[in-house]
């Protein structure tokens, strides 16, 4: 669980997140979203501590992450795994190597013992027998599978997503979230997503938050979202005709 | 002005203590930084060895221009190409095209990963990128570029002697005459010091621009840019004051 107890970020003049106080839960998708510039990205990225808040604190279980040293922070950070929008493959290793390298880096594991966990990533993603490949080989939804294998090949407790549905088709999109959705029930991670895409919304939110203007203005789960009375969610989420529709189709089909 | 210069002095100082800290993973390090003496030493041996050699040939050609109608031994030619190449011409011509060609590369690669979000993913894996992605660099110039600097030393003798004995201004005996007279095992030293130096200067400042880049594309630029601007400038200033402790 991750808890970010009353925090502030401002650059500059600028406050960007004013007094957020919320829970991410383990075993459980919790899905930040909001408009453009509601302050999604730094929220995200205070989480994982690239940007330190200028008020409030973030904890992991009972760990106080704002409080600690880098040295402290990056132990932590073993426990994190990040898929970033634009996947953030090296571009000079394979496919492999890139899986790997958290491997190389931190582990003691053997070659075979690496080559084993590398192999079993990118099987739960569906991504076998592309080792050898360069992340320029690869198409963008391949690129952001192998960022998630890449992202649970040290069986994180933590894993963060941002915008992972960004630029993919539909179909692609839902490939995407059915494997997080997966991956976080079957090891109970604690694992956090940003996104702009309703279909994730209101087919993986188990948590939602939504960010307006730097503070929450609504929390609840991808149920909740469709009896709700918050005009700025309704706003949000139904904001095109075609959603519209759908819902007040969906609540008529309840009623009757 | 002088309150920009401080914060980058001092943000430039605490990146370096970061990346002195110690390695996650040695082995990893260690095969970065053959990666890394790969490409900046192989990578530039032939630009390096063409510039000694006409810089060799210029030298010689000059000084005996200098030496017509005077009572100086043509002999001397040797000498001053052997004096000069290793004193000054081979670490700092050298070093001045390697942060051109290096730095500017460096301050690349690390401000290409920076915009890309890679150094991003590797902090949050809990590498120390400072380190990972500075120290091998540095560390791998600090070896290759002294063996470079050697390289061109010898090629720009070997130029000048090929210039001064084709051009007829002396003879293959008296060029090497001048090179075996007053030889000062000291100024080896002095070169060596330079090129080890220069190596750091080159490496750490390219790094550092490539690091903190912000933006976009003319923003990584501007930073490769200011690499090679700001390291010629320092291996300038440090090559002055190298001079200044060492031949007091």
């Amino acid at each position: 669980m991750i808890i970010a107890e009353n925090v502030f970020k401002s650059f500059g003049e600028t406050k960007v997140l004013k007094g957020i106080t919320t829970s991410f839960y383990a075993g459980k998708n919790n899905l930040i979203i909001g408009k453009s510039g509601a302050g999604k990205t730094v929220l995200l990225k205070l989480l994982v501590g690239l940007l330190a808040p200028t008020q409030g604190r973030i904890l992991y279980g009972e760990r106080d992450f704002t409080a600690m040293d880098e040295k402290a922070k990056r132990a932590i950070r073993m426990e994190v795994g990040m898929l970033f929008q634009g996947s953030a493959l090296f571009d000079s290793m394979t496919v492999e190597e890139n899986i790997r390298f958290p491997l190389d880096m931190f582990t003691n594991k053997t070659k075979k013992e690496k080559l084993d966990r590398v192999n079993y990533c990118l099987d739960r993603v569906e991504m076998e027998g592309v080792n050898d490949r360069y992340p320029s080989e690869t198409s963008g939804g391949m690129q952001k599978r192998v960022g998630i294998a890449r992202a649970i090949v040290l069986e994180p407790k933590y894993l963060f997503c941002d915008e992972p549905n960004s630029g993919l088709d539909p179909k692609t999109a839902l490939l995407i979230d059915e494997l997080i959705q997966s991956i976080t029930y079957e090891n109970n991670i604690t694992t956090v997503i940003n996104t702009h895409d309703m279909n994730s919304v209101m087919g993986i939110g188990d948590n939602i938050a939504l960010l307006n203007e730097g503070q929450i203005a609504w929390q609840g789960n991808k149920d909740e979202v469709m009896d709700t009375d918050n005009s700025f969610l309704e706003n949000f989420i139904f904001a095109s005709p075609f959603l519209q529709r759908l819902r007040s189709d969906a609540l008529a089909n309840r009623r009757s | 002005m002088f309150k920009s210069l401080f914060f980058h002095i001092g943000q430039y100082l605490l990146l370096l203590k970061q990346a002195l800290a110690r390695p996650e993973k040695p082995a990893m390090y260690w095969k970065e930084m053959m990666r890394q003496m790969n490409d900046i030493g192989i990578g530039s041996l032939i630009i390096i060895c063409l510039i000694s050699v006409f810089i060799g040939a210029v030298t010689a050609v000059q000084f005996s221009y200098q030496l017509q109608d005077s009572f100086i031994p043509a002999y001397y030619i040797g000498y001053i190409v052997r004096d000069t190449t290793i004193i000054e011409m081979a670490p700092m011509i050298t070093c001045l095209v390697l942060a051109g060609k290096v730095g500017s590369n460096i301050a690349a690669e690390i401000g290409g990963m920076r915009q890309k979000e890679h150094i991003d993913a590797m902090e949050i894996m809990g590498v120390n990128t400072a380190a990972y992605l500075i120290t091998p660099k540095v560390l791998a110039a600090i070896v290759v570029i002294p063996m470079l600097v050697c390289i061109a030393a010898f090629m720009s003798i070997t130029g000048g002697l090929i210039a001064s004995v084709a051009g007829g201004m002396i003879t293959q005996a008296e060029y090497v005459l001048g090179l075996q007279s007053f030889f000062v095992p000291y100024n080896v030293f002095m070169m060596f010091v330079k090129a080890v130096v220069f190596a750091f200067i080159l490496t750490s400042v390219a790094a550092y621009q490539g690091y903190y880049v912000k933006g976009g594309s003319i923003e990584l630029g501007a930073a490769s840019t200011q690499a090679v601007v700001y390291s010629n400038i320092l291996i300038l200033l440090s090559d002055y004051m190298i001079a200044m402790l060492l031949t007091q």
